[in-house]
């Protein structure tokens, strides 16, 4: 396929998912905002998730301070940048009617349905209101487009870029939200371990997973097995680069072989990872390094697919 | 005022024109309420398939319906034969004239048409002069304007031979009736459209360069901001083939590549919804940064075929529509099946002189205007509209042509105040490959406002579905 229209693809399924990873990650803190403790440590929550999204330095030139109040609002319908989620679906609607015609009908008129609405939102009116319907507005849209996407589009090319992108910003958005977490949450006592480390996992969709699947309290060091290594999670990050391997290599050309390379050898790490080895204090190296190589990821497929190839096949 | 229009539904005493008899008492049944919910579920569902186009001049991104008027325009087989023969003849012409300008300029020399008209003229492109096409087409693709002052009495207003647009129209105009009142279409025999992209890329196909067997297709399209780039988009996605812009394409030894992700493909087939000027900044426009720098050349050397062909539009300049009837007597010894509108030409100083005398009953055009733009309608027009055009003319008259105000006929249309005429007119999109194929219709355009005579998208023009009855 043309490299222009796979950059959209590739695009328009970074941004989709980055809409929800943000909301997901809205969700986590304002979850947390709804448990007794001070206006303080609300906006310390804020600063984290701020700081581990990226979104911190373009947040503190529109705004200053990290507030309790700011945040939410920047994150979900900031106008000026493509990093809200307002941002995210403005660009992944642009993305595909830029390709509108290489995806099917069905996934253009879901996306465009999502901007329309998108822009119905009013941030004013919205501070009034519980900010959770927004949040499972956008999960649910975001969802709605991945079926559609995943019940329309032939199995080609095109489809395939679009799982390296989604799943690409997938384990991206996971290893950060995981990170943010970390970064917040204090010792405490058991209970506040319980609702500190609940609210992470409602917000991923991820509670009544977690009760299968362990029989043991919620304890930080299950939260992290289920969201990084466990490959029946699919929201783990083990799971997003699993399927990114996999749609590298079906899209794989003459020079993308060391960027498969990479991407199955942090598959590898993921796979043969033992929680026991990563015990708290290290996850969070072990995290960073997974973002760190996933940006490297994204930088390859950029120069192996994306830009101008003249050599003749 | 409106007694001196032909209406398309009903005669001067009223009665109901019999091809129009079922929908009227259609129409009769419904409530204006209903009417007016259907118009607006037809605009959220346009608003939400993205059938919008870019607005010139307007911020970037800025998107707007064109829009759509749920009364049909409807016209008998009868008319539509006669149409579908005087389309074809006309089109035939028209090819034979370009291949003749770009060959033996033989109706040059015969003295039909002027040699400097032409030889002059910045449509004509040099670069063409003795460059073979493949089976001799050059306009793959024309979108006609035909209007009607009478019954079976047509006049053809341009011939758009460039980039013609509008057929997505076309198509989504009657998908949306198909959807809103299914039941009309229970109650007419109304002739498919639907396979418009199947016959067009036949068409593109066939005239891929000799010896290629599977042909590769392009679709090439300024980008998104453009004002058609919906149009562009869903005529990729329905004929199946890449839809591409100038950045997509490279020419390394006179062949036309495409950028994909697994390397260079070869292109054999452009069909560029880009005017000459910006198709190659190495042949034309050199700033033009919509175009693929060699293109020309890989096209003069037979290795890739672009439709419409370079050069086209010397056949659709408004300096040189006057001369076509005289093309068909020229080529096909036929006499014209649809009139041409009588035109002043401006360079010619008697008719100038009869132009500036009548200017307040005429309409002067551009001769390189487009789009409904830089035109002037006398009888709607101010006397200090009219005297600046005067003095537009005078300075340059060779920039101008003028024609008589046409009664436009006028078809019912769903407007604030209820049913009520409309001035249209009709744009049927003409495919030339190994033959000519036209499918029934066409896209209607309508002109909201009332009294306006003046049909275009850009100055507040709306859609019609356009359907064409089938005998028996």
């Amino acid at each position: 396929m043309l490299s222009r229209t796979a950059d959209h693809v590739y695009w328009l399924g970074r941004y989709v998912e980055r809409a929800e990873t943000l909301a997901r990650a809205l969700d986590v803190q304002y979850r947390l905002s709804l448990l007794p403790q001070g206006p303080q440590s609300v906006a310390a929550g804020w600063l984290d998730t701020l700081d581990e999204l990226g979104l911190l330095p373009a947040y503190r030139e529109r705004h200053g301070e990290v507030d309790s109040e700011q945040p939410a609002q920047f994150i979900a319908f900031d106008r000026h940048s493509t990093l809200s989620i307002y941002g995210c679906l403005k660009a992944a609607r642009e993305n595909a009617r830029a390709v509108r015609g290489a995806i099917t009908s069905e996934m253009w008129e879901t996306m465009n349905g999502t901007w329309l609405e998108a822009r119905g939102f009013d941030p004013q009116q919205q501070r009034q209101r519980d900010p959770g319907e927004f949040i499972d507005w956008v999960k649910h849209r975001s969802q709605l487009f991945r079926g559609v996407w995943r019940g329309t589009m032939l199995r080609d090319e095109g489809f395939a870029f679009m799982r390296v992108g989604m799943s690409l910003e997938r384990a991206d958005g996971t290893a950060r939200i995981l990170g943010a977490r970390l970064a917040t949450a204090s010792g405490g006592t058991a209970v506040s371990g319980y609702y500190q480390w609940g609210v992470l996992l409602h917000a991923m969709s991820m509670f009544e997973n977690y009760r299968k699947l362990f029989r043991e309290a919620v304890v930080p060091e299950r939260v992290a097995e289920l969201l990084v290594l466990r490959d029946d999670d699919p929201r783990s990050v083990r799971r997003a680069v699993g399927d990114l391997y996999t749609g590298l290599r079906v899209v794989a050309n003459q020079q993308s072989r060391e960027t498969e390379r990479r991407a199955g050898e942090l598959e590898a790490m993921l796979r043969f990872g033992r929680i026991e080895a990563l015990v708290v204090d290290r996850l969070r190296a072990f995290l960073d390094d997974c973002v760190v190589r996933l940006r490297d990821i994204d930088r390859r497929i950029t120069s192996d697919f994306l830009v101008a190839i003249e050599s003749v096949a | 005022m409106g007694s001196m229009f032909y209406n398309e539904m009903y005669t001067g005493d009223g009665a109901v024109r019999s091809h129009y008899a079922a929908l009227d008492q259609w129409l009769k049944r419904q409530s204006s309420d209903w009417l007016a919910q259907k118009r607006d579920e037809a605009d959220a569902l346009f608003h939400r398939l993205g059938i919008t186009f870019a607005v010139y001049g307007e911020e970037q991104g800025t998107e707007r319906l064109i829009p759509f008027d749920i009364v049909p325009r409807v016209l008998p087989a009868s008319e539509w034969r006669l149409l579908e023969a005087g389309l074809t003849q006309r089109v035939r012409a028209l090819n034979a004239f370009v291949g003749d300008v770009y060959g033996a300029q033989q109706i040059l020399r015969a003295g039909i048409v002027p040699a400097e008209a032409i030889l002059t003229n910045a449509q004509y492109r040099p670069e063409m002069q003795d460059v073979p096409v493949p089976g001799g087409t050059y306009a793959h693709i024309a979108g006609v304007d035909i209007v009607r002052a009478g019954p079976g009495e047509f006049y053809v207003l341009e011939d758009n031979l460039r980039v013609p647009s509008g057929v997505s129209y076309m198509l989504e105009d009657r998908r949306m009736m198909m959807r809103l009142f299914p039941e009309l279409f229970s109650l007419h025999s109304v002739a498919p459209v639907e396979h418009y992209p199947e016959v067009l890329i036949n068409n593109l196909r066939s005239v891929a360069p000799a010896g290629i067997d599977d042909p590769a297709v392009v679709l090439l399209t300024p980008g998104r901001y453009n004002s058609a780039y919906f149009e562009h988009a869903f005529l990729a996605q329905q004929m199946g083939i890449e839809l591409v812009e100038g950045q997509d394409l490279f020419v390394r030894d006179d062949y036309v590549y495409m950028r994909t992700t697994r390397g260079a493909q070869r292109v054999d087939v452009v069909y560029r919804r880009i005017d000459d000027d910006f198709l190659d900044p190495l042949a034309f426009r050199p700033e033009s940064a919509l175009g693929v720098p060699g293109l020309l050349t890989a096209y003069r050397a037979g290795h890739v075929t672009v439709a419409n062909a370079i050069g086209t539009g010397i056949a659709d300049d408004k300096s040189v529509y006057p001369y076509v009837p005289e093309m068909i007597r020229f080529y096909l010894s036929e006499q014209p099946i649809l009139n041409n509108v009588p035109t002043w030409i401006l360079r010619r100083p008697q008719d100038c002189a009869h132009v500036l005398a009548n200017l307040s009953q005429l309409v002067v055009k551009e001769v390189h205007g487009a789009g409904g733009y830089g035109m002037l309608i006398g009888p709607a027009a101010s006397t200090a509209q009219i005297e600046e055009f005067r003095g537009r003319i005078q300075a340059n008259p060779e920039r101008y042509i003028a024609q008589p105000t046409l009664a436009l006929s006028a078809c019912p249309t769903f407007v604030e105040s209820g049913l009520a005429p409309r001035h249209i007119d009709l744009r049927p999109f003409v495919l030339s490959g190994r033959d000519i194929q036209i499918v029934p219709g066409g896209l209607t355009r309508v002109a909201l406002p009332e009294g306006s005579l003046v049909v275009n998208s850009s100055q507040g023009g709306g859609t019609k579905d356009t359907w064409v009855l089938e005998d028996g």
